[in-house]
């Protein structure tokens, strides 16, 4: 039975926690709820780009394929993976990180080699240690203010590494948003480029003018859809390791507060015992003394 | 009352315009062109430039930076890096870095790889200069 002086100490370390991680959950609402403005309203701008990319893909398919959009044979693919810098936050590091180690491990789609590009410190401890050798870089420090520099730096590097073909396929691997308590784990393909995905339109034959010509004009925007890409994955990640954090600190500052509930009954059982004890003692003293 | 133009501007960080307009100029990337209502399908990129449009009587100006614009049944879609409204613009800091842009060009030479960013970033601050001189 420990002590009542023990039990008192439990009780107010167990109290420094609990306020920590309200803290925390504090803070990650707020910054949930930035993150979340910022996958909203960057929706428009991907949604549009879609658009019109489906409607020049799809003529460009009769002729001549632009590198970025033309499947080439399966030898090697990268996964680009997104974790957080931060732990504390549930699974969501583990769960992105665990598929990612599968694709990589299982090779579904049928690669000769998958090797990985990995954002956010996390993800680097989760994978060093099993699938070490296939790590090609690693970016750090970029989750916390997402900007779209960081995309375009991400991606421009992609796209070269595709157009050199050093790799054949570029898949994408995040936790996209879905609420405050709910994150899926997505694995999306960004190179090539596959237009179909996007709804067609019924005024599909438009046949516009282009300027200064259409595979310029392709060239320049292809590059872009993988930016864009890259950059609502970014911020749907964000979003989603403020939503994982801020509930994982929800139910840490609920398991604290029940485990102090739970201490306070045992610490005024034990105040109790005592008294009783005491009471015994001086009774059967005076009792004696008769 | 003439057909008018649906603009939409569009940047990754947010919606920047949904207006009715009358007129518009983009500085498209082979020069500047105008378009009004019933204009034909184009789709054209564009450059570091200014971009202006007309609501009524009253003249708008805004800086972008690279994007693309579509224009389908007089719905204008402009998709750009960056738009700055005259009004937005921080005129001091767009002088300070054309400053910086201008000194550190003279120490670069033109093959060095920093030379085209520099060479960008002057050609934008200097957009940004001339569309703030526009504000009333």
């Amino acid at each position: 039975m420990p002590s009542l002086k023990d039990i008192k100490k439990r009780i107010s370390s167990v109290k420094n926690t609990q306020q920590i991680t309200k803290a925390m959950k504090m803070v990650a609402a707020a910054k949930l709820r930035r993150a979340q403005e910022a996958a909203v309203a960057a929706r428009p701008y991907a949604n549009k780009l879609q658009h019109v990319l489906a409607n020049l893909a799809r003529r460009e398919e009769q002729q001549d394929g632009h590198p970025l959009l033309t499947q080439r044979e399966k030898n090697r693919a990268l996964v680009i993976l997104l974790t957080a810098d931060r732990g504390l936050c549930g699974g969501f590091n583990a769960n992105v990180s665990k598929e990612a180690e599968r694709f990589i491990r299982n090779n579904k789609e049928g690669f000769a080699q998958v090797d990985a590009l990995i954002i956010g410190r996390k993800g680097r401890d989760f994978l060093k240690n099993r699938v070490g050798d296939r790590i090609i870089k690693v970016y750090e420090d970029v989750t916390g203010a997402v900007s779209f520099k960081t995309a375009q730096l991400i991606g421009e590097e992609v796209v070269q590494m595709y157009t050199e073909e050093t790799y054949d396929a570029v898949y994408v691997i995040y936790n996209a948003f879905q609420s405050a308590i709910v994150q899926n784990v997505t694995v999306e393909k960004v190179l090539p480029i596959t237009a179909a995905e996007s709804e067609t339109q019924s005024n599909d034959t438009v046949d516009y003018l282009y300027e200064p010509d259409r595979a310029e004009v392709l060239a320049q925007i292809l590059p872009k859809m993988v930016e864009v890409q890259l950059f609502r994955a970014l911020l749907e990640s964000n979003a989603s390791e403020q939503g994982a954090r801020m509930s994982a600190m929800d139910s840490a500052s609920r398991n604290a507060s029940e485990m102090i509930g739970k201490l306070t009954l045992q610490y005024n059982r034990a105040r109790q015992a005592a008294i009783t004890k005491e009471l015994m003692e001086i009774i059967s003293g005076a009792e004696s003394i008769k | 009352m003439a057909a008018k133009l649906k603009l939409e501007m569009v940047t990754p960080y947010k919606q920047v315009l949904s207006e009715e307009v009358d007129e518009l100029t983009l500085p498209g990337l082979v020069g500047e062109l105008g378009i009004l209502p019933g204009h034909t399908p184009i789709l054209t990129t564009l450059r570091v430039g200014e971009l202006s449009y007309k609501i009524g009587q009253q003249q708008f100006h805004v800086a972008v930076n690279w994007g693309y614009v579509e224009v389908d049944d007089d719905v204008v879609t402009v998709l750009v890096d960056t738009a700055e409204r005259s009004d937005e613009i921080d005129l001091a800091r767009a002088r300070a870095a054309l400053g910086r842009a201008e000194d550190a060009l003279k120490t670069l030479s033109e093959e060095d790889k920093s030379y085209k960013v520099m060479e960008a970033a002057l050609q934008r601050a200097m957009i940004r200069i001339q569309v703030a001189g526009k504000k009333k």
